[in-house]
């Protein structure tokens, strides 16, 4: 099973946690939490305490909202979450901000001018669902329901997502997969026949020795793994930080290795030549739980530290001595899997060797290692079955990229959209998700636009890709809104609920509302079978042996925590097709593919110019949370990390704005130079997310350039159609 | 007596400000402005930068320079643990505080006085951490009474390397910083 992990799927299906045991386990943490008002929401004096889960990211960590006389006052973390253990982070305690953001989307809009040009007239939630009926109509009966798509970020666009099923359609995709972790998460299906997952698998807290390589916690601010990390910290444990940046994190290492960018695979290699050169992998666990050593003693036998020298431009000493430290703690040694992971294109190959690294260290299924996680049964609701679309994806044609799609195939949804083929999309639904900023090469994407008949966004922000839609519906943010529960694969299994802490200050709705509304208008009304999402809600809730009344109270129910290591119990067992870990893919030999990941170099900057980095800062999310004034207080424009050496070459002092070029001669937005001893001087860095140009995001607008508009190139990964991003060069423009 | 103050771990803080915006919703601070804030200081070269990330704020100094300075008594120490605070109707906006603060920790709030970080004695009287110090995913703050040889902040100070800021300038600050 290529998409999904079939171990996952069986979980999924199977009740396996008794409920009964959920409940006991459940602790009162919140007293007298109310009702509020929906109508007016104000009207309660004194301070209410309400339990939800946040959406700043895609963390969902459990909080709890404080309304002090019915005006939003801070949102603290939910002390029983096993996500947050009661400790938010800068994006979830800012969260606040999002309730008052000046710039958010108020009423539903429909488009006056051209795709682009921001004009707008105000309209009814009615008038806006019979224009969208209408048009939907329309392409289902001219172009079949698979010609509408949906792109889709985060649990919200769960109600969409089946409005859209209901309607016929499974053109559905999320940058989340293609953009981010897929190539990881395909790399461990193949090696282990599981995923990583998110939250990820990482047993970061006992960890003895952890390896970042390219990952940036403390930066990104995934909640749980920065607190783990931070225990790891306190604990001694040691860090190797492989970064072509002085990362936060790499500040806090033990060896900090400065690889030169696109070359993690040739580290990762050699440090598999040294670990069996010099006998120092877990002979007993490769010999008990893993195929095809042999074959990759072979192959990587000609990966020495000397070769790697040059090609990474780390000193064999080095590459020799983090070697040595990290067979010194196995199994113990955790070598982070990393999450966003499209960087070069033959990522899928590097997560492989991610993924054999950790089983010659020993560390899948061990204590500090990568761990089991379980899920809260929470059945789903008993709808009726969906029409069964005519045509296969137009996604993924003849599975073009054998490991592809496992959340929709975004890019070659948008592929489908600008060919027509296999067959014409003429309809977009976004959610959450502003296209424009999370796909490499903006004007594919806006070109594809220009195919639709139909493009509706369902935002809380004006993004960019709303300034091109038909109908922009303002969805209500998530303190506003009940929601899909969220019960994740983790080390601790729970059940979370989002219920509204505060009323939706201006006309928007929740996303369940809007997809009922719609629904029905689209004739569509026995897929909505419930009165209103409470009931939807509860309805879920009792076959998993809870109640939305109680859920209310909690905010968080736990399930009963699975055996996490081998040594408490967890089968070792892997649903590849030799059965063991493998080493050596006999699937991808199979396809045609490297069995045993190689290092092929990767293009290298002209004089002149650098390769352009990117990644997150702790306090913002994606290109979503810029006019937050909250969290815009502590970082209200990106800067370009620029090596202070190259800078006085440029004549560049921190401070100074310029203009970034990329080379295929795209000028971003003015950026402010970080000159900085933490970089090396053949690349630059900047956070992503700034950079926004929609004249609607007025406390954004023009702040910071935006590393999306520069990444024109992008080079496919064959194995699963991820589009690595690290491959555009830069070089500056000074201001007239 | 109590002397409270705070002890942070710069080797678990990674700067996330979260502190800071803890701060800006538990006390209400206007939007542009802050009690605390967070420093990076670099040093040394490519690759082997040495970086230190400081969470600062008030130092609610034994020997307050802005105490002494104010004329008209709005500046103060608390009677619990000497948590040096502003009287808003006692203050006139003069700025002598400000000018005499070596950390620049004060701003001219909006309505017209002076404000700064508090330590959130409002918690602090609940018996709960200041804002910041709760929030912190790092566990990287530590807030209690230095007089109490038994508390976590002077074991933290008695077991591990640790500094002041700016001790040169003799206000006896309470704020320390593990290395």
């Amino acid at each position: 099973m290529n998409s999904l992990s079939r171990r996952r799927f069986l979980k999924i299906s199977g009740a396996s946690i008794a409920a009964a045991s959920a409940l006991t386990s459940m602790n009162s943490v919140v007293k007298g939490a109310q009702k509020v008002s929906e109508k007016t929401g104000k009207s309660v004096k004194g301070i209410q305490k309400i339990p939800t889960y946040c959406s700043m990211c895609f963390w969902k960590c459990s909080a709890i909202g404080y309304v002090r006389d019915g005006k939003l006052w801070k949102v603290e973390g939910n002390p029983i979450d096993p996500l947050s253990a009661g400790r938010l982070c800068p994006r979830g305690t800012g969260g606040v901000g999002a309730h008052y953001d000046p710039d958010r989307l108020k009423y539903p809009l429909l488009r006056k001018g051209k795709r682009g040009e921001e004009k707008w007239v105000q309209v009814t939630w009615d008038e806006a669902f019979e224009f969208i009926a209408k048009k939907m109509k329309n392409i289902k009966s001219q172009y079949g329901a698979e010609s509408m798509g949906f792109f889709s970020h985060g649990i919200g666009g769960g109600f969409i997502k089946h409005l859209l099923k209901a309607y016929g359609t499974r053109n559905i995709a999320a940058p989340s997969f293609d953009q981010c972790l897929g190539p990881r998460d395909t790399a461990f299906e193949i090696t282990y026949g599981d995923v990583i997952g998110g939250p990820e698998r990482t047993d970061i807290e006992n960890a003895k020795c952890i390896v970042l390589l390219g990952s940036h916690l403390g930066e990104n601010m995934h909640n749980t793994q920065v607190q783990e990390f931070s225990k790891a910290v306190e604990n001694h444990a040691s860090i190797i930080v492989v970064d072509p940046r002085l990362s936060t994190a790499a500040t806090k290492a033990k060896f900090y290795l400065p690889i030169k960018p696109g070359t993690d695979l040739a580290l990762l290699l050699t440090w598999m030549n040294v670990l069996i050169s010099e006998n120092l992998y877990d002979k007993d666990y490769i010999e008990k739980y893993a195929f095809g050593f042999e074959q990759l003693k072979a192959e990587v036998s000609q990966y020495t530290p000397e070769w790697a020298y040059p090609v990474t431009g780390i000193k064999p000493e080095l590459i020799r001595e983090t070697a040595r430290e990290m067979a010194r703690y196995k199994p113990s040694t955790l070598v982070h899997p990393g999450r966003h992971s499209v960087w070069y294109g033959d990522d899928t190959q590097r997560g492989r060797a991610l993924a054999i690294m950790s089983a010659l260290l020993g560390n899948w299924g061990r204590k500090g290692g990568l761990i089991n996680q379980d899920v809260f049964d929470v059945p789903s609701y008993p709808y009726p079955e969906y029409p069964k679309p005519k045509r296969e994806n137009a996604d993924n044609p003849n599975r073009k990229y054998p490991f592809g799609g496992a959340e929709g195939y975004t890019t070659g949804l948008r592929e489908a959209t600008l060919t027509g083929k296999p067959y014409p999309i003429k309809g977009w639904f976004v959610y959450g998700t502003n296209l424009l900023y999370s796909l490499p090469n903006m004007q594919e994407t806006i070109d594809a636009m220009q195919k639709l008949d139909l493009l509706v966004v369902i935002d809380v922000v004006p993004s960019e890709i709303a300034g091109y839609a038909d109908v922009v519906l303002p969805e209500s943010i998530y303190l506003e809104r009940y929601d899909e529960l969220f019960a994740p694969y983790f080390k601790q299994p729970f059940v979370s609920l989002r219920q509204p802490v505060i009323a939706p200050p201006h006309d928007q709705k929740p996303g369940w509302w809007i997809a009922k509304k719609l629904g029905e208008k689209l004739g569509l009304q026995k897929y909505f079978p419930w009165k209103d999402v409470e009931e939807y809600l509860d309805t879920r809730l009792k076959m998993a042996g809870l109640s939305l009344k109680e859920m209310k109270e909690k905010g968080v129910a736990l399930g009963e925590k699975p055996p996490l290591y081998f040594e408490e119990g967890w089968e070792p067992e892997f649903d590849t097709p030799t059965g063991k870990i493998e080493l050596y893919s006999t699937h991808l030999d199979e396809l045609g593919y490297d069995p045993i990941p190689k290092f092929t170099k990767h293009e290298e900057p002209q004089p002149g110019y650098f390769r352009l980095l990117f990644g997150r800062a702790p306090m913002h999310s994606f290109s979503r949370t810029q006019t937050n004034r909250l969290l815009t207080n502590v970082m209200d424009e990106n800067e370009v990390w620029i090596n202070a050496d190259v800078a006085k070459r440029f004549e560049l002092k921190s401070g100074d704005y310029i203009k970034l070029k990329n080379q295929d001669g795209i000028v971003s937005n003015r950026i402010k130079v970080k000159a900085t001893e933490r970089i090396r001087t053949d690349c630059v860095y900047i956070v992503h997310g700034f950079g926004h140009n929609s004249r609607m995001l007025k406390g954004a607008y023009h702040k910071g350039a935006s590393d999306s508009r520069l990444i024109t190139k992008y080079k496919v990964d064959p194995l699963m159609g991820g589009t690595g991003m690290n491959i555009n060069f830069v070089t500056f423009e000074t201001e007239a | 007596m109590a002397r409270f103050g705070m002890v942070i771990d710069t080797r678990k803080c990674v700067g996330c400000t979260d502190c800071v915006i803890a701060c800006e919703t538990e006390n209400d601070v206007p939007n542009g402005f802050a009690r605390d804030w967070i420093v990076q200081i670099s040093n040394g070269k490519f690759p082997n930068a040495q970086v230190e990330i400081l969470s600062e704020r008030c130092n609610h100094c034994s020997d307050a320079p802005c105490v002494t300075t104010c004329p008209t008594g709005a500046s103060h120490y608390h009677d619990i643990g000497g948590i040096v605070l502003v009287n808003h109707d006692e203050c006139i906006g003069c700025k002598a505080c400000i000018e005499s603060c070596p950390y620049g920790a004060r701003f001219v709030h909006p309505e017209g006085y002076v404000d700064k970080c508090t330590f959130c004695v409002h918690r602090v009287e609940e018996g709960l951490d200041p804002a910041c110090v709760s929030v912190c995913p790092t566990h990287c703050m530590h807030f209690g009474d230095f007089d109490d040889p038994n508390s976590e902040v002077s074991k933290l100070l008695q077991s591990r390397k640790h500094h002041s800021l700016l001790p040169e300038a003799g206000t006896t600050p309470n704020i320390y910083y593990l290395t």
